[in-house]
């Protein structure tokens, strides 16, 4: 027997890999669930027959810092270089409900993303940017979405414009806020009803190319969630966020066909591409036996794919650069709908316009000169990768059970549990990089004693002092009364348990500053404490 | 002797990702110490008052949005102002280059960015904390 390099290959999941695959190994996922075919349930093979043959995917990358003005420059040049979705990265003040006058976003504010403390900012940020020549809008407000939406439509009314034209497409995943990135607002009840609101009006509403929910299991992942628990916990809230829709009387076929799925791409390529395709299937499942979906759009599960951050490294940065090439090519072998690419300086801060233009590139060769786009699912039949396929969704079912038997996601935030898993595997992986078990190319393998020296963007420190100086020039111009009026109608809205969408246009209609229109809700609701489990 | 070193770790700011304190805080306690986490969003007050009452040894802060140097500068000044001139304090997270010299002339005694060790983290804890003890 040959030596071999490891005593055994596992995935992340601790899927024991074999030397080989052979035609044995690939079992039917269930009977009469054979692999299928692209566009038919349960969509392994991606939702629609031609796939990126038709188009490609969406391109977009995050973007996003300092003012409105900033990132209004940012997007005008974005869209002379052929990007067509938009990412609006907001800061923390703004996500957590704060005016940048607060003592809570003292250091924060324009430090991770553009501050909207008002409608005012909003129309800065669109100054001059026909909506029409935009694919896609995307933001990642999740507490505060409900409010992102409204603003938008107060925007749309005023420019003369229909918000059904448009095409938005909101983050609205608050639970996964509690599990994983922090920031939530409100107690879970209050702020996951809040989030069903953008779903309801949607539906009510004809606004079908919008996009109400993406749920989201990139910023479990990047918490240290293994593929399985990433795709398990994240289907979980999607579940909690279904029933409270379901609840209200809105059909799952009026509204789930526009809820996309958020995931990583991580660099482990086949287990990656085994994901995205497992996702689809259990979706498919899910929808149709769980929530009677009779229709095909709500089945086939569309993924917005972010390049895993956490997995680039600090060191020997512009390795990231392969790095994100291999996790850009996973996702589009995965049948991704959208994605977006990191730049390679995104270990230490906020893209330079250099580092972004590489990211969107490196798209552009894969989709252009690689040919992978060429076949639909051209991996699929692989006896290894239908293998890790139906071995993930196994373990995906398995969480999910556990879940379920724990009282669903909302209990399993309260209780800690999602949090205590993350943070385990966490501290499994980095123990197995501190052991040098797990190799990462130039920080624990291949180090090399040169410093990095690349050009950072550097956030202007007077972006503070400016937004403090804007919104309170701003209080002191509106008119005070109908914003006192349009906060006391919200707040009585929001104290009948009714949605909450309408009353929040008329809060920014009347240019209620964020901080403002966030306060009254938690005068309502109350404020959420982590239980700070490690 | 025989006492367990005490460690307070705090996310200050509305900076809420936590992957790395909570490795971290898990290193230190397997590695026998006493942590004591503050959860997210703490204000720097709020940070000061739970190192003061706990009595701790070291505090440890974790910021990825890059509010440190705000943040950092403000928990300083509560801490003289508190008399804890004597506890070590170490930074984590994405910390650029460039504003180390200043983080260490506010009494910062190390900054640890991506990449580092959990045994190097529990070295460096148990020496800084050592040295503290050594004081008259």
């Amino acid at each position: 027997m040959a030596e071999l390099r490891k005593k055994e290959f596992r995935t992340l999941d601790d899927i024991q890999l074999k030397r080989v695959y052979t035609q044995a190994d690939v079992v039917a996922p269930s009977v009469g669930n054979p692999i299928g075919m692209p566009g038919e349930f349960p969509f392994t093979r991606g939702v629609s027959p031609e796939m990126h043959r038709q188009s490609f995917w969406i391109m977009g990358m995050y973007s996003g810092g300092g003012t409105a003005e900033e990132t209004n420059k940012r997007f005008r040049y974005l869209l002379g270089q052929g990007q067509t979705g938009f990412s609006i990265a907001l800061d923390l003040p703004t996500q957590m409900g704060y005016d940048p006058d607060d003592p809570m976003s003292k250091g924060e504010v324009g430090k991770v993303g553009v501050t909207l403390a008002s409608l005012e900012d909003l129309e800065r940020l669109f100054d001059g940017i026909p909506f029409e020549k935009v694919r896609q809008i995307r933001t990642t407000a999740n507490a505060i979405s409900p409010l992102f939406v409204a603003m938008v439509i107060a925007m749309a009314r005023r420019r003369g414009i229909d918000p059904r034209t448009i095409n938005l497409f909101v983050q609205n995943d608050v639970l996964k806020e509690y599990i994983a990135r922090g920031t939530y607002i409100y107690p879970p009840a209050p702020s996951l009803k809040h989030c069903v609101d953008v779903i309801e009006y949607c539906a009510r509403n004809g606004l079908r190319n919008w996009t109400p929910m993406s749920v989201s299991g990139y910023h479990i992942r990047d918490s240290g969630a293994t593929p399985a628990q990433e795709l398990a916990f994240c289907l979980a809230n999607a579940i909690a966020y279904f029933q409270e829709a379901v609840g209200r009387g809105v059909k799952v076929d009026d509204f789930a066909q526009n809820v996309w799925m958020f995931l990583a791409g991580d660099i482990a390529f086949l287990e990656e591409v085994a994901k995205f395709r497992c996702a689809r299937r259990i979706w498919s499942k899910l929808m149709r036996e769980r929530f009677g979906s009779t229709v095909s759009e709500t089945q086939a599960l569309k993924i917005f794919c972010y390049t895993l951050g956490g997995r680039l490294t600090a060191q020997q940065p512009l390795n990231n650069i392969a790095r994100v090439a291999i996790m850009t090519l996973a996702a589009v072998l995965g049948g991704v709908q959208t994605l977006a690419t990191s730049s390679y300086d995104e270990a230490f801060s906020t893209p330079t316009e250099e580092a972004a233009t590489i990211a969107l590139r490196t798209q552009q060769i894969v989709a252009n000169e690689s040919g992978v786009a060429d076949i639909v699912d051209a991996l699929g039949g692989s006896w290894a990768l239908e293998t890790l396929t139906s071995e993930l969704e196994a373990r995906v079912l398995a969480i999910l059970e556990q879940v379920e038997q724990k009282g669903g996601a909302a209990a399993c935030i309260e209780s800690g549990y999602f949090q205590q898993q993350l943070s385990g595997a966490a501290y499994r992986y980095q123990r197995e990089v501190d052991s040098g078990e797990r190799v990462v190319v130039g920080v624990n393998a291949f180090k090399t004693d040169e410093e990095p020296k690349i050009p950072l963007y550097r956030p202007d420190p007077e972006v503070e002092r400016r937004q403090v100086a804007s919104v309170q020039a701003l209080r002191s111009r509106r008119d005070n009364i109908a914003v006192q009026a349009a906060l006391a109608g919200l707040e009585q809205v929001a104290r009948g348990g009714g949605n909450t969408i309408e009353p929040l246009i008329a809060c920014a209609d009347a240019y209620a500053t964020t901080g403002e229109i966030c306060g009254t809700l938690r005068r309502v609701w109350g404020r959420y404490t982590d239980p700070a489990v490690f | 002797m025989g006492e367990r070193i005490r460690v307070l770790l705090a996310k200050p700011g509305l900076d809420g990702h936590d992957r790395g304190i909570k490795v971290v805080a898990r290193a230190l306690h397997d590695a026998g110490m006493e942590v004591i986490y503050t959860g997210l969003h703490q204000t720097p007050e709020q940070v000061v008052i739970a190192a003061t009452q706990e009595d701790v040894d070291l505090v440890g802060l974790s910021i990825l949005s890059g509010a440190h140097n705000t943040i950092v500068a403000e928990i300083f000044e509560l801490m003289k102002a508190s008399g804890m001139n004597d506890v070590p304090v170490l930074v984590g997270g994405t910390i650029p280059d460039d504003d180390r010299p200043g983080l260490a002339s506010m009494g910062v005694a190390a900054v640890l960015g991506p990449g580092t060790t959990m045994h190097s983290v529990v070295t460096l804890v148990q020496q800084l904390t050592q040295r503290g003890r050594a004081r008259p």
